[in-house]
C-alpha cells in the first residue's frame, strides 16, 4: 500500500503533462483552452518539435495529442519514431485529426494509438478523453506496482504454509519446534558457501531459496508415522526402522499428489528432498540407494543440515551433543557418508554455526523473509521499476538539462535507431542546427558542418568501440559560420545490455581547440625553423631527410652544403645588421630557385643545407640553383658560394655519412680558391672537414664519419 | 452585430460551435484569432510558388480550424481544396483556390464587422 501513497504524492506534487502537436496555433490554443488549468501543455508545431519535446521529456510526458498533418515530419512519422524508441510504451497518444478515412484511424491504431479525437472538437468530449487516457495509464502504473507486491505476499504466505505444516510434523514427533528453522538457515548457509566455492552445481539465489524454503517439508512423510514408532525412545527393531524409512516414500508421494499450481519448482524441489535426504554418497542409504552425485544436490544438503541439527540437539533417544563434537563425528564419517566437497564446506562455515543458528531463532521470520523479499525485489526488477526509479531518472534528467545549459560546449546525444542527433540548447545554436536532427548523415546542414569523412571517420570510430571500452576522441576540423575551426570531439558509445551487445548510438562533446591547436602549430614552427631566415634548422632539417629516405629507399638523393665566400669580410665591413640582411636574401634566393619537395635549412652561421630527390642527370639541377643564386648581389655585396655535394648513390642514405661527405666535398671546394661546386667521391675519402674542425659549431657526429647514428636531435 | 448574427454573415453554424465550445466568450476569443490566423497567407504564397504539398498543409489547417469554429462555408470549400491538393497539384485546384479566397473573405468581412460593432 506504500506504493499508492506514494504516486498520490507525486501526483500532488506536479501537474500532468500533456504534449500537444498540431501546425496551427489556433488549433493549439483550442485544445489548450479546453483543457483548462489542470494540465501544464507543452506545445509542438511539427513532427520534429514533437519528437524533439518527446525524447527531451520522455516519462515526465503523460499523453500526446497529435495532428496527422503536419511540415517537417507527419503524425505517422511522429508515431513511427516512437515506436521505434518504445517511447510509444510509456506515453499514451490520442490522435487529432479532420482525417477519418478508415485506413487512416487503422494505421493510426496500429502504430499504438490510444484513441482518435476527430474534429470538430467537443470541448467535453476532449476533456474526458484526455482525462479517462490519463487515468488509465495512472491506473496502469499504479497496477504494475501492485502485481509486483502481489507476488511478494503469495512468496510470503507460501512459506508461512509450509512453516504451519511441517512445524505440525515436529509436534508430532516431539522435536525441539525448532529443527525446520534450523535446518532451513543450515540449508542456505552451505549452499551459498557452495556457490562460492565451485560452479560445479549451477544454483542460482533463486535456486538457494528454493531449495532453502522446500528443506522445511524434508520430513513431512513422518505425519503417517505411526506415533509409539516415531516418539520411541531407544533404539528400533529392524521392522520398526523399515516402517520409519518409509516417511522418505511417503514425503514424496505427498509432494507428487500436489496439484502442481505455480509453485512447480518449489514441489518438485520438495519431492526431491523429501525423498533422498536419507540416501548416501557412498550409495548405502536408503529409499533408493543412490549414490554419489546421483543424489540432487538439493538432498545432499539437507541431508547434511538434518544429520548436524539432529546430533547437536535432543531427542527422546540421546541428549544433545556440542557443536564441536558434533562436526567432529560427521567428519569422520561416523553419522553418515558424505560427499566431501560438503565436507570440506562444513568445516569452513563450522565456526559461525552455533552463531547463525542461535541468531535466526530469535528473529527468523523478520530475517529470512527480508531477504526473500529482497531477492524477489531482484527477480521481479522490472515490474519494480516503479514510482522510485522514476523520480530518480526525473532528477537526472533535470540535473543533466540544467549543466548542459550552463556548459559553453556543444553535446549529443545520438541514437543509430531512429537515426537522430539531440544537441544542447547552446550547442544547436553555436552550430545553427536545430535541438534534434533526423537522419544527421544525409542532412546537408550537417554536411556543412563537418565533412563526409570526418562523419565516417566518427561513425567508424563509435562502432569499433567495446562495451568495455567506449569512449573516444576524434579531432577534426568543423565549419562554423564559414570559417574552418578544430575541434575535439569525445564520446561514449552506447551499448545494449543483449547478448552480444548492440550498439545503440553515442553521447559526447565537441570542444573547440582551435585556439589551442594554432598556438601549438605556431610553436611547432618557431621549433622547427630557424628564425633569421625562415629556413627549416639543422635538427628538423635532418629529421624531415630521414624521413623522405626512410620513405622511399630507392630514391635517389642529392645533399649540398654550402656557405657564402667572404661573408666574415661582410660582416666585418658593413656590421651584423647587414650581415643577417645578406643570409636572408640568401635564404630567399635559395627559396625561389628550389622546388616544394626539396628541404632547405640553415645548419649554421653562413652554412645553408639543400636535399634533393633527382631522376638522371644530377649536374643540370644542381648548375641552375647555384647559378640562381650566386649569379647576384646584395647591395653592394656580390653573392660567391661554396658547394659540396654527396649523393646517396655514392654514399649510401645514412644521414650523418652524407653530411659529412658534402662538408669534406665543400672543404675540398673551399681549399681549391672558392665559388664553385663539387661532388664527392672516394678519393675524398680522408679529407679534413669545413664544418666541424674549423667552426666547431655544428653536428659533432659529422666528425666520425657517420659513426655516431642515433646521436638523434 | 452579436455573434450569432456574425456566424449567419459569413455562413457558419452558430448553434453547433456553442454547443461544443463550453462558453461563448471562448467562441468569440478563437473567432477574433481566426483574423490572426496566418494559413491563409501561407495558401496563397505557396499556391504562387506553385509549392503544392505547402498549398495542401495550409488549407488543411484552415480546415481544421474551420470545422473546429464551425465555419461551415470556408470549411466546404477549403476542404475540397485540401482533397485537390493532396497528392499534388489537379486542374480543378486553382478554382477552388479562388473559391477559397471568396469565402474567405467573407468570412473575415463578419468577423472584422462584428469586432467593430462591438468595440472589440
Amino acid at each position: 500500500m506504500r506504493r499508492d501513497v506514494t504516486s498520490i504524492n507525486r501526483e500532488q506534487t506536479r501537474k500532468q503533462r500533456i504534449l500537444i502537436a498540431d501546425d496551427s496555433e489556433m488549433n493549439r490554443s483550442i485544445l489548450a483552452d479546453m483543457l483548462g488549468d489542470e494540465y501544464e501543455i507543452l506545445e509542438a508545431e511539427n513532427g520534429l518539435e514533437a519528437v524533439s519535446a518527446i525524447q527531451k521529456y520522455r516519462t515526465e510526458i503523460d499523453l500526446v495529442l497529435l495532428d496527422i498533418v503536419m511540415p517537417e515530419m507527419d503524425g505517422f512519422e511522429v508515431l513511427t519514431v516512437m515506436n521505434r524508441n518504445n517511447a510509444i510504451e510509456d506515453i499514451p497518444v490520442i490522435m487529432i485529426s479532420a482525417e477519418t478515412a478508415p485506413a487512416h484511424i487503422e494505421r493510426a491504431y496500429n502504430l499504438g494509438v490510444t484513441d482518435f479525437i476527430t474534429r470538430p472538437f467537443n470541448a467535453l468530449v476532449v476533456h474526458r478523453r484526455v482525462v479517462n487516457t490519463t487515468l488509465l495509464y495512472a491506473k496502469q502504473k499504479k497496477l504494475v506496482g501492485m502485481v509486483a507486491d502481489q507476488i511478494y505476499e503469495r512468496e510470503r504466505q507460501s512459506s508461512l504454509m509450509i512453516d504451519i505444516l511441517s512445524h505440525i510434523v515436529e509436534f508430532r514427533n516431539g522435536e525441539s519446534g525448532q529443527h525446520v528453522v534450523h535446518i532451513r538457515t543450515l540449508t542456505e548457509l552451505l549452499l551459498r558457501r557452495l556457490v562460492i566455492k565451485t560452479d560445479r552445481y549451477p544454483l542460482s539465489p533463486s535456486d538457494i531459496t528454493l531449495i532453502s524454503t522446500a528443506s522445511a517439508l524434508h520430513d513431512v512423510g513422518k505425519i503417517s508415522i505411526p506415533g509409539e514408532i516415531l516418539n520411541k525412545p531407544g533404539r528400533f527393531t529392524d521392522e520398526e526402522f523399515t516402517i520409519m524409512k518409509r516417511h522418505t516414500v511417503i514425503g514424496s508421494d505427498m509432494m507428487e499428489a500436489v496439484p502442481v499450481q505455480g509453485s512447480g519448482p518449489l514441489v518438485k524441489v520438495a519431492r526431491d528432498i523429501c525423498r533422498w535426504h536419507h540416501e548416501r554418497w557412498d550409495g548405502r542409504g536408503y529409499p533408493d540407494g543412490l549414490k554419489g552425485d546421483g543424489i540432487p544436490i538439493s538432498a545432499q544438503i539437507v541431508a547434511l543440515a538434518d544429520v548436524y541439527d539432529a546430533l547437536t540437539s535432543p531427542r527422546v533417544y540421546k541428549p544433545a551433543f556440542p557443536h564441536e563434537k558434533a562436526v567432529e563425528m560427521i567428519l569422520k564419517g561416523e553419522c553418515g557418508a558424505f560427499n566431501p566437497l560438503l565436507l570440506e564446506i562444513l568445516t569452513e562455515v563450522a565456526p559461525q554455526l552455533p552463531e547463525e543458528l542461535e541468531d535466526r531463532s530469535g528473529e527468523r521470520t523478520a530475517q529470512m523473509e527480508m531477504r526473500s523479499v529482497a531477492q524477489e525485489m531482484h527477480h521481479y526488477e522490472e515490474l519494480s521499476a516503479s514510482e522510485r526509479t522514476l523520480q530518480l531518472l526525473e532528477h537526472e534528467r533535470m540535473k543533466y538539462s540544467f549543466f548542459a545549459a550552463m556548459s559553453q560546449e556543444i553535446q549529443f546525444e545520438y541514437t543509430a535507431d531512429p537515426s537522430m542527433v539531440t544537441l544542447n540548447a547552446w550547442g544547436a545554436n553555436r552550430l545553427g542546427l536545430k535541438e534534434t536532427v533526423m537522419e544527421p548523415h544525409g542532412s546537408d546542414k550537417v554536411r556543412d558542418i563537418l565533412s563526409d569523412g570526418d562523419m565516417e571517420g566518427l561513425a567508424h570510430a563509435l562502432r569499433n568501440t567495446t562495451p568495455a571500452q567506449p569512449v573516444i576522441r576524434y579531432e577534426c576540423k568543423i565549419t562554423l559560420n564559414g570559417e574552418e575551426r578544430w575541434c575535439r570531439i569525445i564520446a561514449r558509445a552506447t551499448w545494449n545490455a543483449e547478448e552480444p551487445p548492440q550498439y545503440t548510438g553515442a553521447i559526447g562533446k565537441a570542444v573547440d581547440i582551435h585556439d589551442s591547436q594554432m598556438k601549438l602549430a605556431a610553436l611547432e614552427r618557431m621549433a622547427t625553423h630557424d628564425p633569421l631566415t625562415g629556413l627549416l634548422n639543422h635538427v628538423s632539417a635532418k629529421k624531415r631527410i630521414e624521413e623522405r629516405v626512410e620513405g622511399r629507399p630507392d630514391g635517389q638523393f642529392a645533399l649540398a652544403i654550402f656557405d657564402l665566400d667572404y661573408f666574415k669580410n661582410a660582416n666585418n665591413t658593413f656590421g651584423h645588421i647587414f650581415g643577417d640582411e645578406v643570409l636572408k636574401f640568401l635564404a630567399d634566393k635559395l627559396r625561389e630557385s628550389i622546388r616544394g619537395a626539396d628541404i632547405a635549412a640553415r645548419v649554421g652561421g653562413d652554412e645553408f643545407l639543400l636535399f634533393l630527390e633527382y631522376r638522371g642527370e644530377l649536374d643540370p639541377i644542381i648548375s641552375r640553383i647555384y647559378h640562381t643564386i650566386s649569379d647576384s648581389a646584395y647591395e653592394q655585396f656580390p653573392i660567391s658560394l661554396s658547394m659540396g655535394i654527396a649523393r646517396t648513390e655514392v654514399v649510401g642514405t645514412d644521414y650523418e655519412t652524407m653530411f659529412h661527405a658534402a662538408d669534406q666535398a665543400l672543404y675540398r671546394v673551399k681549399r681549391s680558391g672558392r665559388g664553385r661546386y663539387d661532388y664527392y667521391d672516394e678519393s675524398m675519402r680522408d679529407m679534413l672537414s669545413v664544418i666541424s674542425p674549423i667552426e666547431g659549431s655544428a653536428d659533432p657526429a659529422g666528425q666520425d664519419g657517420g659513426e655516431g647514428k642515433g646521436e638523434d636531435d | 452585430m452579436t455573434l450569432q448574427e456574425c456566424y449567419a454573415a459569413m455562413g457558419g453554424d452558430y448553434a453547433g460551435v456553442t454547443s461544443r465550445l463550453p462558453t461563448e466568450r471562448m467562441v468569440q476569443k478563437f473567432v477574433l484569432k481566426f483574423l490572426n490566423d496566418g494559413s491563409y497567407d501561407l495558401l496563397v504564397r505557396s499556391m504562387e510558388a506553385e509549392d503544392y504539398a505547402e498549398a495542401f498543409r495550409a488549407a488543411h489547417t484552415i480546415k481544421g480550424v474551420c470545422q473546429n469554429l464551425g465555419f461551415t462555408v470556408l470549411y466546404q470549400s477549403s476542404s475540397q481544396l485540401s482533397e485537390a491538393l493532396r497528392n499534388g497539384f489537379t486542374p480543378e485546384a486553382p478554382a477552388l483556390a479562388e473559391q477559397v479566397a471568396v469565402d474567405y473573405k467573407q468570412t473575415v468581412e463578419a468577423i472584422r464587422t462584428y469586432q467593430t460593432s462591438n468595440g472589440l
